[in-house]
């Protein structure tokens, strides 16, 4: 049973993905499926190319100068690596959070506002609707409504977190991608977090990357398992866990690795 | 005969001694400067000071046209130049990673940060003063603003360096584009360090007295009109150190403690205020 | 949702952002056009005196309006003589208190030593030379100039750099105040370079038994030298245009002396006393001359600097 016939949904197809840094492969010809409103976990050791693989989905590589990558990845049946793709229409339709809590130097309010404001032209009434909206979905609302003024950078970790959810939710994207969102959080915030990842996918498709397999397989429904810039295996969720396919997952997963 | 252990400890001891002698010896003439400059300055430095204009030989009088001329011209310096430093800045941070054009412009640019400042006097006299005939206010801010420029490029490059990239991918991952990522976030979040640069530019030109000889020149009387020539406090200061006038030393004394006293604090403040920020990061 | 508003915001957002990136290339690029023009303006200033004196101007020592003759080797050998002893007094020194802040000091002392030697930094430089003309030269001149001549002056190959009559001001005094100019800038520059050795590496040395001193001098001096040859050369570029505190204490005469207690004259400060009195074109040419001069001296010593500093941290790159 390949990955393909498991998804009836697809939301992201990539093929025959290559990466490179500089002159080295990062990415070894990933295909991949990712499928719609469902959580979708990569895991793997570090340097493994997980994190690279969810650079590619919004182009975020593009920043840097000797960074490349090769083969197509189609959302919805478009090539977003098309040259042509407009690259910030892309990312406001792909939203990302990182591992470290991102706020901008402003306001709580204007931090959402910032990415609201860049694709559409609200009344200070729908503004203030959707920031609500953003900050609901985000389980933060009750926690900041009455300092919505206040500087971003003075909430806790976790808040802060949460807040760059809101931001990212808030453009209304269609795809979220999470970067091992927890990795700087106590436990309680990264339940807070895990939970909220569980709302979130009635909404939006998901991928999320983990160094941390018992996340992996609590918030997601599909795995990746990647090595050495190699996708090793991919399934849904149980049966990469249960009842592994490969030799090298299951070491990993065991503990029997690295 | 010494055991070289001994030898070894005694020649560490010796050498480390010396180290803390030169430490003394810096600190020795900053306080005898400072010493110096208030046991001259504070005498003289009364209310006349800030309400007369500049005397004639051998008169009495105060400082107040110099004290003007130095703020309008530095003013306008900060001006023309920190918009100018403060993109330029930008460019060599944010997209200097390819071409030749960066890296350029950074070693001429700290070339310029050390370049003899008379050099650029002469400069302004040859394209400005030649031009228009006269010396003028508006020379002595030109050639003030260019030595605002290299100090204020260099603290905006470092600055917009210390934001951690993952900000810029932050904004870049909501669909900014580069010019709103630039301005709403990473210029933003240096706001603090880039306004420390400016004020270290301010103290640097504030006691320049070379670029202004042959540009702004002097001015005994009141002027606000920076087409003239115009008064300033260092100019003041040596020509009147310079003369052979009791009443005109006292009051080069004075201008010369009013000088130091606000770019040590305009130092002071700018460390403090860059201190509280990377505190507060 | 609303695709028309966003196809045109979307390609507003190209052009502002090709607009902002210009706009920067374009102040990036005014730096380069500023060098170039003070560059070109010199050169044109100076080509009446290049043209009537040609090279031997380099060579001559002559100085005289009344007979329109200049040569500017007395102001080139007073400025390279008085930024050379502002070095040999400057490099110990600065060496010693980089070891102090880095290695010697307290913790809590560190920060507060820093900003001073900074704020010495910062002391505008025509306070220096008020400072040395009123306060510094006539104690010189009292305490210090004949007990060199006492001592000094009768010794062969030294002794006639150090006798001659004791007026306080002169070429040593300003090398002196150059000096105590020049320290914080070097003392800065040392300490930073200094910094950037690697912790482990000093460890290792001092796990060997090594005393402060072995450590500075055997394993931070060759592991820093390039970065610490670009700091002096930093503070002798500083030295080198540097006018005021030189014009209030040089003496200000266009004499070729062999003694340092004797007055001479620089090229910054032949061009802060008489640039604006001068009459005449060739006069005016021939100072201007002196600043393409200085500037052309100043620009390489700078530049040297700046390549070793460069190299040191690129060095530091590739090392982590």
């Amino acid at each position: 049973m390949t990955a393909e016939q498991i998804i009836s949904a697809p939301k992201l197809i990539v093929r025959d993905l290559n990466f490179y840094y500089g002159a080295d492969r990062a990415l070894k010809d990933i295909n991949l499926v990712i499928p719609e409103k469902m959580v979708t976990a990569f895991i793997g050791p570090s340097g493994c190319g997980k994190s690279t693989l969810l650079r590619t989905f919004n182009r975020m590589y593009e920043l840097y100068p000797k960074q490349r990558a090769e083969g197509e990845i189609l959302l919805d049946g478009q090539n977003l690596l098309d040259k042509k793709q407009d690259l910030n229409n892309l990312r406001a339709k792909i939203g990302m959070v990182f591992q470290k809590p991102t706020p901008f130097p402003m306001s709580i309010y204007d931090n959402i506002a910032f990415g609201v404001k860049l694709y559409e032209n609200l009344s200070k009434h729908d503004m203030d609707e959707r920031i609500e909206w953003a900050l609901k979905k985000a389980a933060l609302w009750t926690e900041v409504k009455d300092k919505l003024k206040q500087s971003g950078t003075g909430l806790s970790g976790g808040q802060q977190q949460r807040l760059c959810i809101a931001r990212a939710i808030a453009v209304k994207p269609q795809v979220l991608l999470l970067d091992e969102p927890t990795s700087a959080l106590d436990p309680i915030s990264t339940a807070h977090i895990e939970k909220l990842i569980d709302e979130l996918k009635k909404d939006f498709t998901i991928v999320i990357v983990t160094h941390n397999m018992q996340q992996a397989a609590r918030v997601s429904d599909f795995t990746a398992y990647m090595y050495l810039g190699d996708l090793i295996e991919f399934g849904d969720t149980s049966t990469v866990f249960t009842n592994p396919k490969r030799k090298e997952t299951e070491d990993y997963i065991t503990g029997r690795f690295g | 005969m010494l055991d070289l252990y001994t030898r070894r400890r005694i020649f560490n001891a010796l050498s480390l001694g010396i180290s803390v002698l030169a430490m003394l010896f810096g600190l020795f003439w900053l306080g005898w400067i400072l010493w110096t400059l208030l046991e001259h300055g504070l005498p003289g430095l009364g209310a006349h000071v800030f309400t007369q204009t500049t005397p004639a030989p051998g008169s009495s009088g105060g400082l107040i046209n110099a004290i003007f001329g130095s703020v309008m011209m530095t003013s306008v310096a900060v001006l023309i130049g920190t918009p100018i430093g403060i993109l330029a800045g930008t460019y060599l941070a944010e997209f200097g990673q390819r071409g030749w054009l960066a890296p350029l412009t950074r070693f001429i640019n700290d070339i310029l940060l050390s370049a003899p400042s008379i050099v650029i006097g002469l400069f302004v006299y040859e394209v400005y003063v030649v031009k228009v005939g006269h010396f003028a206010g508006w020379g002595g801010a030109l050639a003030l603003s260019i030595i605002v420029i290299p100090v204020v490029i260099r603290t905006t490059e470092n600055m917009l360096r210390l934001i951690p990239n993952s900000l810029r991918e932050a904004a870049a991952a909501i669909g900014a584009p580069q010019w709103k990522i630039i301005t709403f976030v990473t210029l933003r979040a240096a706001r603090a360090g880039i306004l420390t640069g400016i004020l270290l530019a301010i103290a640097r030109i504030s006691g320049e007295t070379a670029p202004l000889l042959f540009t702004s020149l002097n001015n005994q009387f009141w002027s606000s009109d920076m087409n003239q020539p115009m008064a300033n406090l260092p100019v003041v200061i040596f020509q009147f150190a310079m003369s052979p006038y009791e009443d005109w030393h006292s009051l080069a004394w004075a201008g010369a403690l009013l000088i130091t006293l606000s770019v040590l604090t305009l130092n002071i403040v700018a460390r403090v205020m860059f201190r509280q920020k990377s505190n507060s990061q | 949702m609303t695709t028309l508003l966003h196809e045109a915001s979307l390609k507003r957002q190209t052009v502002f952002d090709m607009l902002f990136r210009n706009l920067t290339r374009l102040a990036a690029f005014a730096v380069l056009a500023l060098l170039a023009a003070i560059i070109g303006s010199l050169i044109v200033g100076s080509m009446p005196a290049i043209n009537a004196f040609g090279f031997s101007f380099l060579t001559s020592s002559a100085w005289n309006p009344v007979t329109d003759e200049y040569g500017a080797l007395i102001p080139i050998i007073g400025t390279l003589v008085t930024s050379g002893i502002a070095l040999l007094i400057a490099i110990p020194v600065s060496f010693g208190i980089a070891i102090f802040l880095t290695e010697l000091s307290p913790r809590w002392l560190r920060r507060p030593l820093g900003i001073a030697v900074e704020l010495l930094a910062g002391i505008p430089s025509i306070i220096y030379g008020m400072w040395g003309l009123f306060i510094f030269a006539p104690l010189f001149a009292d305490h210090v100039e004949p007990w060199l001549n006492d001592h000094i002056g009768p010794l062969p190959l030294l002794g006639p750099f150090f006798s001659g009559p004791p007026m306080g001001i002169g070429m040593l005094t300003a090398g002196i105040i150059l000096a105590i100019m020049v320290i914080p800038f070097i003392a800065s520059v040392m300490r930073d370079v200094f910094d950037v050795v690697p912790t482990m590496l000093k460890e290792s040395a001092y796990g060997l038994g090594a005393t402060t001193w072995e450590v500075m001098w055997n394993v931070v001096l060759p592991y820093t030298k390039i970065g610490v040859v670009g700091g002096i050369m930093l503070g002798l570029g500083r030295a080198l245009g540097e006018t005021m505190a030189v014009t209030f204490v040089i003496g200000n005469a266009h004499e070729l002396h062999k003694s340092l207690l004797m007055p001479g004259n620089s090229i910054s400060s032949a061009l802060a006393n008489e640039f604006t009195e001068a009459v005449g074109d060739l006069y005016t040419s021939s100072l201007i001359e002196l600043g393409l001069i200085l500037f052309f001296i100043t620009f390489v010593v700078l530049s040297l600097a700046r390549l070793m500093l460069y190299r040191l941290a690129k060095g530091e790159g590739q090392g982590a």
